[in-house]
């Protein structure tokens, strides 16, 4: 019996280190798209914090704990790290192989990121449990602060490859100043 | 030029796609006739002042937003979620 | 002549010959230092030119820095740092600097004035673009790029502060301990290596002490600030809408090989304060433009700044008390002052060294530099011998940002310049010397005034102190243009001189516009920074108009110069755009499969095999295991699109023509989809997964736009519509198993069998696949019995190579984007080469696709008689007659006794393929009333490659018309 074998979109990519950035790929197991039908929103919040502890995000914001991560996605579309069962709230979509995500930590990583992305994330302004829908070079991705100096992006994972480069040529260059 | 988005607050221009006039709000009915299709399709109104149009945050959170702008000034005094807005 | 030893030295070249300067200083100073005074040639004379500034305002020595491919042109050499091996080049003469050939210009303008070329070059017309324009870029010019490309390394970013803070003189330095001090997010950007602009520059003491210690002082103090960020080496370049500036970072340092150059910023600030000091402006007096005269600023700079001094018997010419201390600085510096010459009678100078008021330079000579100079004084003439004139005309503050946004300055005349309008860019307001305010003391005291302004603003509390200093009156009489004889030049980057503007007024370009288009003055890489506001007081004379009157032209980004590498940095090579490959990417490169482009993905074109030679022979391979045995394709790269919902049904009948509320769950149907003006837009399939789900796919091409028009539908035209739209194309791998052993390839992967009652033409459904959950679909785009079988992408490299080896052992195979085509226009498929944007659902023969049941997008539009009309160009198949070299895509068609000319023209191919299933060359294109013409046999003509043939039309389905393949 044959058996189809899983491959990471980062695969081959990831772990890497440039000066003092360090990128590495994270893996989820589920992700789901949770898109709450019209008014929907509420019950769909509620019926997810009886499932996971975890109702829906205000927009710009990540929230987690130990068993899932709800991140908001864009207008009116959250991503579960989680199963989730929604019939009739939602409209609920598997994304758990949709996306490369990748980690981004180190001294300085806010330089190599404003290289790239064209959003203000000072600290001030973009704090932890803070995340966007924004762009990445030419790519559209999310971005989510995950420590005071750690980021993560979601990417489409046919880009991955250029996810990683476009840091890498980045974070390169910094290191070189 | 930076657009706020009501969802995700101001941001470059780069992360919309901008689609024209925001006419589109009030599509006519299948019988309205030819001049109000042409109206709808074609003619547009090209102001030196106040102008309402209709911005996708295609590379952002995916809302369709109505922004009233002046063309001479260009401020942007106003947008909205299209999805929201009174017709 | 270096006025002290400096402690350390690097050496550089200029031309090839070795010099030595001090790490940092600009080149210009160590070429001084050495005593080089001839560094360029003019831009249309080629007359001998020197350094005239110690900024990036420099208009005569621009130089190229590197060779090769890394040679960057027009440098000025006023901002280049000296650095160890740097290579320095001398541009626009030739063989040499010294001795240009091309000099001879300089002889023959009296004939080359202003509009020379207008009134010369006007006929024979086509000579312009073959021989003059060609001949003229040669002769006149600046540097030249190497044609090569350049793998230097450029940056773009991004920053945001609450504050920016332009420029760090005193008034920028005082602009930013207020805002800082009181809490403020700064961003203080000065273009210089070091801040604080003329503090390091002008002898002269802030708070009882050197301003050189007061600004290092300050910036000490702002460096220990986290909420302000220092950029020196970085020129704000432009002010754009909403609080946007771009601004280009010379970045420090070496050059090497990785490390980028440059860096350009787009800098969002809430509030800005321009603190950008002014320039001086230089005086038009005959042959004015020798090398050795230069600005008595830059002069003191120099001196001041960086202990070299520019001559050893130095003159100065001014019209303003500020040129007075240039021979100050020098007596104190020990350099010999030969005169100062002031236009002025009613000065007072005290000093050891002569001084004539009511004077002016008018005349100049030296070769190559400055030997002597002439002036009038008394009612006769003098001659000095001097190898150093630094001439002062008074300060015209930098006002360019303030006016970017369409906004004109405001003449002041107790200055006689412009000073910013307020209010021209929203959320700017200016400080200091580009304000108008020239004393050291009314800097620091505006600068502090008006960042307290902005930092209340902010909701801050700021506090105010302002430190003693130099409050001297800038007194000036205005002075342009010396009278009397010669050439007095005012743009000396673009070599215009007071007779060039006059001549201009003369012939009736009176509008300062039309005059800087007539004499090109301001319109060099440096604008017309220094040359402007003279060139207009000239023109303002010359038409007996005020300055106010005559205006200024527009002032447009950027305020320097910005390489075309900044500003498209990163975006070369694998930067250019991202890439979006499959998940069996890595398997069809082993295999050899050359990639293309298909949007931003790379799909293989074909397979190639051992003895193939031409990529014809694979692609007809690949075709036959499809129509013989089976083939197996990648198709992930279709758009998939999730709806789900109550109102999923009603958005799919509003979207598509057809309707797919009628559709049966496990049944999927092809659809079309109209733009609202009635042409089509796409085409796909869509299966309905559940009573409320469905998932479109959509073409490669146009997945985004299908995305964005479905959230339009959604979220502007029918927010009623009560569904949600979700891209799951990245979710899932899925591949098309197409050919007659589709079913029995599948049947040796999927845990549970199919057969065909189940999973008759158009099913769909879940299914099972080496114990992982897939989905299934019966659809041909090859119009053989197929499927598509979609598992989520962490399996799509392993399920990939499980089909392909599986179908080789049905004697089939992969096949790539040429089979997939062929494939498709064997049996009249359309894709984007056909619904180009310009064809409706008549055109292509699918009309009656559109339902008269219901509203959707493009209805009404559609039914516009012109849409419909029978004269229009409909689809037909085209099939080669006699004997075909080639079918091209893009040929028109003509009656076979027409010639082959516009007027003639009966329609065009669009896509071609020879058909190895039919053994002739086919094409599909678009025919005046092509439904009724088949039969008819017409000429293809392919102007563009030369190619002739004659085709014989048909219907489009050139191959199983009754589809018996597929269905079966």
């Amino acid at each position: 019996m044959v058996k189809l074998l899983s491959r990471s979109p980062c695969a081959d990519l990831l772990p890497c280190t440039v000066g003092t950035i360090t990128m590495s790929e994270v893996l989820l197991d589920r992700v789901m798209s949770v898109a709450p039908f019209a008014g929907q929103a509420k019950p769909t919040s509620a019926a997810l914090k009886d499932q996971i502890g975890l109702g829906l995000s205000a927009p710009g914001r990540a929230v987690s704990n130990r068993r899932a991560r709800v991140v908001w996605a864009g207008q009116r579309m959250w991503l579960v790290a989680a199963d989730v069962s929604l019939d009739g709230l939602a409209a609920v979509t598997d994304q758990s192989d949709a996306w490369a995500i990748l980690r981004i930590e180190g001294e300085g990583v806010e330089d190599v990121l404003a290289r790239l992305v064209p959003i203000d994330l000072r600290a001030s302004t973009f704090k932890g449990g803070h995340t966007a829908r924004t762009m990445l070079g030419h790519m559209s991705v999310g971005i989510t602060r995950v420590g005071a100096q750690a980021f993560e992006f979601m990417a489409m994972r046919s880009m991955a490859a250029t996810l990683v480069h476009d840091l890498q040529v980045a974070a390169e260059n910094i290191a070189a100043r | 030029m930076r657009i706020t988005c009501p969802n995700c607050g101001e941001r470059d221009r780069r992360e919309f796609y901008y689609q024209g006039d925001a006419l589109a709000l009030t599509r006519p009915a299948p019988d309205a006739g030819p001049h109000a299709w042409d109206d709808y399709l074609h003619n547009r109104d090209n102001p030196a002042g106040d102008t309402q149009d209709l911005w996708f945050h295609e590379a952002g959170c995916g809302a369709w937003i109505v922004v009233n702008r002046n063309t001479v000034t260009h401020a942007i005094d106003d947008t909205r979620l299209a999805a929201t807005v009174k017709r | 002549m270096r006025l002290q030893d400096p402690q350390s030295t690097v050496s550089f070249t200029f031309d090839g010959r070795r010099y030595r300067g001090v790490p940092g200083e600009p080149v210009a100073a160590a070429l001084l230092a050495a005593g080089v005074r001839l560094v360029a040639r003019s831009f249309k004379y080629h007359r001998p030119r020197g350094i005239m500034s110690a900024g990036s305002e420099e208009q005569n020595a621009l130089v190229t820095v590197g060779r090769g491919p890394q040679a960057e042109p027009n440098v000025r050499a006023t901002v280049l740092e000296v650095s160890e091996g740097l290579e320095v080049f001398s541009q626009n003469a030739w063989p040499s600097l010294k001795h240009d050939a091309m000099a001879v210009n300089d002889l023959m303008s009296p004939f080359l004035g202003a509009g020379f070329y207008y009134k010369t070059f006007m006929w024979p017309k086509p000579f312009w673009e073959k021989l003059y324009e060609p001949v003229i870029r040669r002769a006149a010019g600046l540097g030249g790029l190497s044609g090569k490309a350049n793998q230097d390394r450029y940056e773009k970013a991004f920053a945001f502060c609450d504050v920016l803070i332009i420029g760090a003189g005193p008034a920028g330095l005082m602009a930013a301990l207020t805002a800082g001090r009181a809490g403020a997010d700064v961003i203080l950007a000065d273009e210089d290596t070091a801040m604080g602009g003329r503090l390091l520059r002008e002898v002269e003491d802030v708070d009882g002490q050197p301003g050189p210690d007061w600004a290092a002082e300050t910036i000490a103090a702002l460096s220990a600030m986290d909420n302000v960020r220092l950029m020196t080496r970085t020129t704000v370049t432009g002010a754009y809408d909403q609080g946007t500036y771009g601004a280009l970072e010379r970045i420090a340092g070496l050059r090497r090989a990785g490390k980028p150059l440059e860096c350009f910023w787009r800098i969002v600030a809430k509030r800005s304060i321009l603190c950008a000091g002014a320039l001086e402006r230089p005086i038009a007096f005959p042959n004015n433009d020798r090398p050795g005269i230069m600005m008595a600023s830059a002069v003191r700079s120099y001196v001041n700044r960086w202990g070299v001094a520019p001559g050893k018997a130095v003159t100065i010419f001014g019209n303003n008390d500020d040129a007075h201390r240039t021979a100050r600085d020098l007596v104190a510096a020990g350099v010999k002052v030969a005169a100062l010459v002031d236009c002025r009678d009613d000065v007072q100078v005290d000093g050891d060294f002569p001084v004539y008021t009511g004077a002016q330079v008018v005349a100049t000579k030296g070769r190559r530099a400055l030997e002597r100079i002439t002036i009038s004084h008394a009612g006769g003439t003098r001659d000095i011998r001097t190898d150093c004139l630094a001439m002062s005309g008074g300060w015209n503050p930098t006002v360019h940002l303030t006016c970017q946004m369409n906004g004109r300055p405001t003449w002041q005349a107790d200055i006689a310049s412009f000073v910013p309008t307020p209010g021209n860019v929203p959320g700017m307001v200016t400080a200091g010397a580009c304000n108008g305010a020239f004393s050291t003391a009314a800097c620091l005291k505006e600068g502090a005034e008006v960042a307290a302004e902005v930092a209340t603003g902010l909701g801050l509390k700021p506090k105010v102190t302002v430190p003693s200093a130099d409050d001297s009156a800038y007194r000036i009489s205005p002075l342009w243009a010396v009278p009397g004889q010669g050439r007095k030049w005012i743009d000396f980057q673009n070599d215009v001189h007071v007779k060039d503007i006059k001549l201009a007024a003369q012939e009736n370009f009176r509008s300062v516009e039309h005059m800087k288009r007539y004499t090109t003055q301001g319109m060099a890489p440096d604008q017309g920074k220094s040359s402007n506001v003279v060139a207009l007081a000239v023109l303002a004379d010359a038409t007996g108009r005020g300055i106010p009157e005559t205006g200024t032209t527009t002032f447009r980004p950027p305020f320097v110069p910005v390489s075309i590498a900044a500003m498209g940095a990163g975006s070369q090579g694998k930067g250019f755009a991202p890439e979006r490959l499959t998940t069996s990417h890595c398997a069809s490169v082993a295999r050899g499969a050359p990639m293309i482009e298909a949007g931003l993905w790379y799909r293989p074109s074909y397979f190639p095999q051992q003895g193939e030679t031409h990529w014809r022979q694979s692609c007809d391979r690949e075709v036959r295991y499809v129509r013989n045995a089976v083939g197996v394709c990648d198709v992930s790269t279709l758009g998939k699109i999730d709806i789900q919902g109550p109102g999923a049904a009603a958005l799919l009948d509003f979207v598509y023509t057809n309707t797919f509320s009628t559709l049966k769950v496990g049944r999927t149907r092809y659809g079309l989809m109209l733009r609202e003006d009635g042409h089509v837009m796409d085409d796909g399939t869509t299966a309905r997964l559940g009573e409320q789900h469905y998932v479109m796919t959509t073409t490669t091409a146009a997945a985004a736009q299908v995305m964005r028009h479905l959230e339009f539908t959604l979220q502007v035209l029918r927010p009623d519509l009560n569904a949600r739209i979700m891209s799951v194309t990245e979710q899932w791998a899925q591949f098309a198993v197409a050919g007659p052993r589709s079913r029995d390839l599948l049947n040796s992967v999927l845990d549970d069998q199919i057969v065909d009652a189940d999973w008759p033409f158009m099913a769909c459904g879940a299914v099972d696949v080496a114990g992982v959950q897939g989905r299934l679909f019966r659809i041909s785009f090859s119009g053989e019995h197929a499927y598509e079988l979609a598992v989520p992408a962490r399996y799509g490299d392993s399920l990939f190579r499980l089909l392909t080896a599986q179908a080789e052992s049905y004697g089939g195979g992969a096949y790539g984007m040429e089979a997939l085509n062929v494939l498709r226009i064997e049996k009249g498929f359309t894709t984007h080469a056909e619904i180009h944007g310009r064809t409706t659902a008549f055109d292509i023969g699918m009309d009656r696709m559109i339902s008269r049941k219901k509203d959707c997008i493009g209805r009404t539009a559609a039914a516009r008689p012109g849409l419909i009309d029978d004269d229009r160009e409909q689809l037909v198949g085209l099939k080669a007659v006699g004997a075909v070299k080639q079918l091209t895509a893009g040929a028109h068609l003509f009656a076979q006794d027409a010639a082959p000319e516009r007027v003639n023209g009966q329609g065009y191919t669009t896509s071609v393929a020879y058909s190895p299933t039919l053994q002739t060359g086919l094409a599909l294109g678009f025919l005046k009333r092509g439904s009724a013409r088949h039969g008819e046999v017409l000429r293809m003509v392919d102007h563009l490659r030369q190619i002739e043939a004659m085709v014989e039309v048909c219907d489009p389905v050139f191959f199983d018309p009754e589809g018996g393949r597929a269905r079966g």
